[in-house]
């Protein structure tokens, strides 16, 4: 007769206890953190009104930017994130797919562990080092040593035609690819290690050689996985600051050459915010730094949905 | 014969699966009660509904009654944690604090409760130490690491753990399944002392351990009770087939 | 042994793939070696503790942006490290809820955040408000950056804590809080020493979140309101700059910068390997 449900929860929370204050203590700065995330759009939507209202949608779509005539087209920096980052991916998910493959399935055991710690230390340095490196280093090295085969090869696509300086927006790609890598591999290489074992065995007791065994049992199972690597690692391509604004030239020109100077949008902003003179000016900036987000957010949500599915299902992660 | 613990119409769940079925059984004072039965007979969960550890389960509820000196402790005014207080547990497995030393592995409850004394804080180490007959084995080593002992030390330790919060009943959840028969035989020795002061309630797996050690035998089957009686008339002479089946090894 | 085929194959892949490797070390390589061999020449305790001086004029060195470094990303600390743990710790011990998944689920998606979009946060948010490039602004961008990467890896590591320690506080009659509290939280602590140590590391890299909110400052830190410079940006500003001069001196605080990144980092594995399984 005496029915009780009982939750241990609900029975500390009929009274004032340790217990509650606790938890309401930690559920508040958990609520915190929605709080950042809606104050992170709240205030840039909110800043970036008045260039919103100034140009409408045609602000994506219109290539001027003129701050003496107060003329702003964010279309220019549009294409300079996207093509700087597509050249990125390019290279670099050949080979985070090949350094995935290597360090989870055929690399001996012993230099398993330490190769990936070095491989995910290049994503510790300072984007500003990687830029200072890039602009003394690895653009002399593509003037001279890269482009002059591409042109000559290659010359007769518009992609491969101009003159070369160094800062361009094929240094700018190749220095994004290095600062992709450690993530877009790092994330391939744990959704690969997802794949039961008994998989791998049963290839492995047919007579497969290790890379059929990756092939036929591993690769298909992880590819929504290695999606989402490759699409986490467009995501920091597309936000990365410092290293691509010192070496890409910044110019707000669309060119089709690979060899010409672009921007991006993080560059933009990072180089003109400071001196941003003009309310229109600042906020235009500002919808600029509002489009990098809500394209930031989108990829992120995409890429954590498509890891975190296979990571619960194959039960790589306790949940 | 006096009962510390009567449990009336006691019934649990995990989510909409019932796994105890109305529980009406008496625990004796200053006895050792030990619960037999197969794996996923409910055992376990019956004695951790006996100090409302049932409950932290996500999803697990229970109801009935569980008179402790005539008290339910599922009374909706009683607080759980001082339950626990009272009704102490051993694990399956030795789980000491891993980032504790011994010391503090035996006085975490002490501390955690408020006390701060250190005079007291000593004597009771030293005491529950003694009580869980480790303190010679340790005594020079309190600072150590809790997790740097031998598995059986380690549940001893656990065992000094709960009798440093002075409960009044011990609940052992098939406290030796993971240990060697030489620790095994010292903790049986030790659950023949304690018995003396305290109120034991031991979940085996084993049953030469519930003829060794228990005073009373409840036999569970699909998380119903069976057959419950002294020790000796259950091994004996059951009343129940299925309890016959059981301890002679028909299945299980 | 039979050299077929398909053993071939097996071998051109494993060379491939290991070669994918070897040249993505490369380039780690390289930056190591070059800002080693071009910063080591300008560093001198002159270099770490004087501030700058003008073009052309021998002398000077980054104290002052050392100084704001660890100013700067000390207030994110302040402000990252308690939000981020103990959101991490509702997120373990409480969140079995929808609000809880959505909430562990913002704080990935967060942790993608742009870095220079954190800083115009900062700009709009604190600098705006206040009227003036500060410290506190370049430490509130930077939190951003850190408090979803703090709040995951606390999330992560309590879960790590196995349920039989939980079960064996509550059993002693320890409330559930204090059990979290001192129990839980100290079991999980190298994992979040770890999270927060890696965290830091990371945020004292940081530019494009300081370059509108910290701003930069030639001479010693002179308020927590006033522009503050910090190792990152004037290694920026210098780089960027036509002075060879100057470059040196880019070299040389990237030099400092990465030394006290690596340390952070080759530091929180070591500690970690030894404390596991302990």
């Amino acid at each position: 007769m005496d029915r009780l449900k009982l939750s241990f929860f609900r029975s500390s929370r009929s009274k004032l206890s340790g217990d509650f204050i606790f938890e309401a203590v930690v559920g508040l700065f958990a609520l915190g953190i929605l709080i950042l995330a809606f104050l992170l759009f709240r205030e840039l939507f909110i800043e970036s009104g008045l260039s919103r209202k100034t140009f409408g949608l045609s602000f994506l779509f219109t290539s001027t930017w003129d701050p003496v005539n107060e003329i702003f087209g964010a279309l220019p920096f549009i294409f300079g994130t996207l093509v700087s980052s597509f050249l990125a991916l390019l290279i670099a998910v050949p080979f985070s797919l090949g350094i995935a493959i290597y360090l989870s399935e055929l690399a001996p055991e012993k230099l398993r562990t330490p190769l990936s710690f070095i491989i995910e230390l290049l994503a510790a340095i300072p984007s500003v080092i990687i830029g200072l490196w890039g602009i003394f280093i690895l653009a002399p090295f593509i003037r001279d040593y890269l482009a002059p085969p591409l042109s000559t090869y290659l010359g007769f696509l518009p992609l491969f035609q101009g003159p070369m300086y160094g800062l361009s927006m094929l240094t700018g790609g190749v220095i994004l690819a290095i600062m992709v890598i450690p993530i877009t591999s790092s994330v391939s290489r744990e959704v690969i290690m997802t794949v039961p074992t008994h998989q791998r065995e049963a290839a492995l007791a047919l007579g497969a050689t290790g890379w059929e065994t990756t092939r036929i049992a591993v690769l298909p199972y992880s590819r929504s996985g290695i999606f989402g690597a490759v699409i986490l690692g467009f995501g920091r391509a597309i936000g990365e600051t410092m290293a691509v604004t010192m070496v890409i030239g910044n110019s707000p020109r669309i060119s089709e050459s690979l060899f010409s100077p672009s921007y991006t949008m993080a560059s933009v902003i990072a180089n003109e915010f400071v001196e941003a003179t003009s309310k229109l000016y600042v906020s235009s900036l500002i919808e600029i730094g509002f489009l990098l987000l809500v394209i930031s957010v989108i990829i992120n949500v995409a890429a954590r949905i498509l890891v975190w599915k296979l990571l619960k299902v194959e039960g790589g992660k306790v949940a | 014969m006096q009962n510390k613990i009567t449990i009336k119409n006691l019934n649990a769940w995990f989510g909409a699966k019932q796994v105890l079925h109305d529980i009406d059984i008496g625990i004796e004072k200053n006895g050792i009660t030990a619960i037999i039965g197969p794996s996923g007979c409910g055992k376990s969960t019956f004695i951790r509904c006996l100090n409302r550890m049932h409950e932290v389960v996500p999803y697990a509820k229970a109801s009935g009654k569980v008179l402790v000196d005539d008290r339910d402790i599922y009374d909706s005014d009683i607080d759980p944690v001082e339950i626990r207080r009272r009704i102490g547990m051993v694990f399956q497995k030795p789980n000491p604090f891993p980032t504790m030393s011994i010391r503090d592995n035996v006085v975490a409850g002490l501390k955690l409760g408020g006390l701060k004394d250190k005079k007291i804080l000593d004597t009771m180490t030293e005491e529950s130490l003694k009580k869980a007959a480790l303190w010679d084995e340790v005594k020079n080593d309190l600072n150590k690491s809790g997790v740097s002992l031998s598995g059986g030390q380690q549940q001893r330790l656990c065992i000094a753990r709960a009798l440093a919060v002075e409960p009044e009943v011990i609940l052992f959840d098939e406290p030796c399944s993971a240990l060697d028969p030489i620790s095994t035989s010292k903790i049986e020795d030790l659950m023949l002392e304690l018995k003396e002061k305290y109120t034991i309630v031991i979940v085996t797996h084993n049953m030469q351990q519930a003829a060794r050690v228990s005073d009373h035998t409840a036999f569970f089957l699909y998380g119903k009770l069976i057959e419950f009686g002294e020790t000796d008339q259950i091994f004996k002479k059951p009343k129940e087939k299925s309890t016959e089946d059981y301890i002679i090894g028909r299945f299980g | 042994m039979k050299w077929n085929k398909r053993k071939i194959i097996d071998r051109v892949m494993s060379t491939l793939t290991a070669a994918c490797v070897v040249i993505a070390i490369i380039p780690l390589l390289s930056i190591l070696y070059t800002v080693t061999i071009n910063g080591i020449s300008a560093v001198s305790l002159d270099f770490l503790t004087q501030i700058p001086r003008p073009v052309g004029e021998a002398g000077g060195g980054l104290g002052n942006a050392i100084e704001g470094t660890f100013i700067v990303v000390g207030i994110a600390c302040l402000i990252g490290l308690p939000v981020g743990i103990l959101s991490g710790v509702y997120l373990s011990e409480y969140g079995q809820n929808r609000f809880g998944r959505f909430v562990s689920f913002v704080a990935d998606v967060l942790t993608g955040t742009p870095s220079i979009v954190a800083g115009m946060f900062g700009y709009t948010f604190i600098v705006l408000y206040f009227g003036s490039f500060s410290a506190i602004a370049g430490g509130v961008a930077l939190s951003v950056l850190m408090i979803p990467i703090v709040t995951r890896t606390t999330e992560e590591s309590l879960r790590l804590v196995p349920g039989s320690i939980k079960e064996a506080s509550l059993a002693l009659g320890i409330p559930k809080w204090k059990t979290t509290f001192y129990i839980v939280l100290s079991t999980a602590r190298s994992g979040i020493i770890t999270g927060a140590l890696l965290s830091i590391a990371r945020i004292s890299g940081e530019t494009a979140p300081l370059l509108f909110t910290s701003f930069g400052n030639m001479f010693w830190a002179n308020g927590l309101d006033k522009p503050i410079s910090t190792m990152p940006v004037q290694i920026y500003t210098y780089a960027i700059t036509p002075f060879p001069d100057w470059h040196a001196k880019a070299w040389a605080g990237a030099l400092v910068l990465i030394i006290l990144i690596l340390v952070l980092n080759i530091g929180v594995r070591f500690v970690t390997r030894r404390k596991y399984g302990v």
